[in-house]
């Protein structure tokens, strides 16, 4: 059939990341980050909830290269652990996202008529509503946690998915593979799933990394509100929203969270430009895709 | 352009019906009994009966939505539950704040992408245009709300220079009025900046190849008469609609803005509405923010089938 093999593109893609400097870049931050977030409680130099008040806000020093905060906890293991909640919510969200929009543009795509507008208008609905408001009228309805924050994250990042698995089947459906395949008597599952989906793939992954920067944005701003990871859970968000109201006494605080949180995002964003030249050579140099946040 | 408007008009109406059923089912599909969400926990019985009989809760589901329906297309969105005061009264104090905090971050940001987005455009490989590169990178991974407390650390606490909270409405003191703004307006403007600055970018970039740029060169023009006169104009076209399409950006950024700098916008009043649950308050102010944002993306699509007729969709 005339579907690529899911192996050529993977290669493809190392390929271009590796070629890039931004792409070496951003994939050593990733695993460093994801490294320190897996093995936080061997690594992070104290226990991130444990309070002891005489050490209140001290400065960064040796001790507590990160300073503490108004508990006196370790602000570096607080940082560290924060990763696991970042980078879960956008493993986790991003993957509900896919599968949740992606069947639902193949379908879109692959029958039309009613199913189409149905699904299209829903997407439409979505799309309407900002995305932070979305998250949050979700997080109203269902109480601020983490969990439910990670899951509105998922839901607004699924029609970006739905509308790019459709648009791909749209290109397809009526190519000669696909109407070989129907004539051998494929069920349309069978159809859908070897020759629609494998070359709906490439822009798929760039949009998966993409919806992973916007997925760790959003769960730090739900969190920065009070509606996403709950003290004294340590998130970075919310550690920005305690670090705020200290600002005036503690500078350490209001940084060393938002650094990390930066390093994750640009990171994310920096690999999507060179997946995105990887899968569209006309890509490359300085461009990125024009109005995929949104 | 008749027919094409009207089928955009057309599309609207299936988006708007939705987000009304949506939020219509906000209160029913929260555990508990909608009549104690909306009189509050402490409401005597007869205020429950009261919220009762005004839901239509003894009524079934589509017959209390269509009655709730007729209610807002009348205007009337309820009464909040916190402060017991018109819903549309409480948008209508809190809509003009927002608006001004938007407008400086629009002005701002159209300050800062028009000089970027034309040097690295025309000047590739200078410093301008790597910096212009990095800018974009950053202020796009920069959540909102640190760049904000960075300000603040730095106009605010180290060089003090700049009010780090409050509000001071514009028409009664301006000067002052514009110190508070100040942070505010950077915070929320500079993410919208690094996304019209790309998209300038690489609409110049587009033009600077045509056909008709090339016949400008031919026929001696400056450098700078071809990008000012012949080029630009037409880059704006793309990058001026680009503009309606990022007030939702603009609305998200202002609900985490304003509760930072404690501004006493729509923003930091619907994350209030959530934190007390004030549910009459939520769901009018989200129909409010869809329908305008709605209404702001059909403006959008037709002024650009207006300025570039080749567009038909």
């Amino acid at each position: 059939m005339g579907a690529p093999s899911s192996r050529s593109l993977l290669r493809n893609l190392v390929r271009e990341v590796r070629r890039s400097r931004l792409g070496i870049f951003s994939v050593t931050v990733l695993l460093g980050l994801t490294l320190l977030a897996v093995a936080a409680p061997w690594i992070a130099p104290h226990d991130p909830l444990v309070q002891s008040l005489p050490d209140q806000f001290m400065a960064p020093s040796i001790r507590h290269p990160f300073g503490t905060d108004e508990f006196g906890r370790d602000l570096l293991s607080r940082v560290i652990h924060g990763g696991r909640i970042s980078l879960s919510t956008a493993v986790v969200a991003v993957s509900l996202a896919v599968a949740g929009g992606v069947p639902l543009g193949l379908a879109a795509g692959y029958f039309g008529r009613l199913t189409d507008s149905v699904i299209v208008r829903f997407l439409d609905f979505l799309l309407a509503i900002p995305a932070i408001l979305l998250a949050m009228a979700i997080v109203a309805v269902l109480g601020a946690s983490s969990v439910n924050a990670m899951f509105a994250v998922a839901v607004v990042a699924v029609p970006a998915f739905a509308r790019l698995a459709r648009a791909s089947t749209l290109a397809q459906k009526n190519k000669e593979y696909v109407e070989a395949a129907r004539c051998i008597g494929c069920t349309d599952f069978y159809i859908l799933r070897r020759t629609i989906l494998p070359n709906a793939w490439g822009p798929l992954i760039v949009q998966m990394t993409v919806a992973a920067a916007m997925a760790v944005l959003l769960e730090a701003a739900l969190s920065f509100l009070g509606l996403g990871t709950r003290p004294p859970d340590p998130s970075w968000g919310q550690m920005l929203s305690s670090g705020r109201s200290h600002l005036a006494r503690a500078w350490w605080y209001g940084l060393f969270p938002g650094i990390a949180l930066t390093l994750l995002v640009i990171s994310l964003n920096f690999l999507a430009d060179s997946l995105q030249a990887a899968i569209d050579p006309r890509f490359r140099g300085h461009q990125s895709a024009e109005g995929r946040g949104r | 352009m008749r027919r094409y408007i009207l089928s955009r008009v057309m599309q609207l109406i299936p988006v708007l019906l939705l987000t009304s059923v949506a939020v219509f089912m906000l209160i029913r599909l929260i555990p508990g009994d909608p009549a104690h969400i909306i009189a509050g926990a402490e409401a005597t019985p007869e205020q429950l009966e009261a919220a009762r009989s005004q839901l239509g809760l003894d009524q079934p589901l589509p017959v209390q939505y269509v009655i709730w329906l007729g209610r807002v297309l009348r205007g009337d969105l309820g009464k909040s539950v916190i402060s017991d005061l018109p819903v549309t009264t409480i948008i209508a104090q809190k809509l003009p704040v927002t608006v001004e905090l938007t407008i400086a971050a629009l002005l701002f940001s159209l300050m800062l992408a028009t000089p970027l987005g034309i040097l690295s455009a025309v000047r590739p490989g200078s410093w301008v245009a790597s910096g212009t590169f990095w800018w974009n990178a950053l202020a796009m991974a920069v959540p909102t709300f640190w760049l904000g407390i960075l300000l603040m650390l730095f106009f605010g606490l180290q060089l003090k220079v700049l009010p780090t909270s409050g509000y001071v409405p514009f028409f009664s003191d301006p000067l002052k009025a514009l110190r508070f703004l100040v942070l505010p307006a950077l915070t929320l403007g500079a993410h919208v900046s690094a996304v019209l600055a790309r998209f300038l970018r690489s609409a110049l970039l587009d033009t600077l190849h045509q056909d008709y740029v090339r016949t400008a060169r031919a026929k001696g023009l400056v450098e700078r008469q071809v990008v000012l006169g012949h080029v630009l104009k037409n880059a704006l076209i793309p990058v001026v609609t680009m503009l309606g399409l990022q007030f939702g950006a603009f609305m998200g950024g202002a609900v985490i803005t304003e509760a930072l700098f404690d501004y006493p916008g729509m923003g930091r009043m619907m994350l209030q509405a959530i934190l007390t649950r004030d549910y009459t308050l939520i769901q009018g102010t989200i129909l409010f923010v869809v329908s305008a944002f709605v209404l702001i993306n059909l403006v959008t699509d037709i002024v650009y089938a207006f300025l570039d007729p080749r567009i038909r969709y």
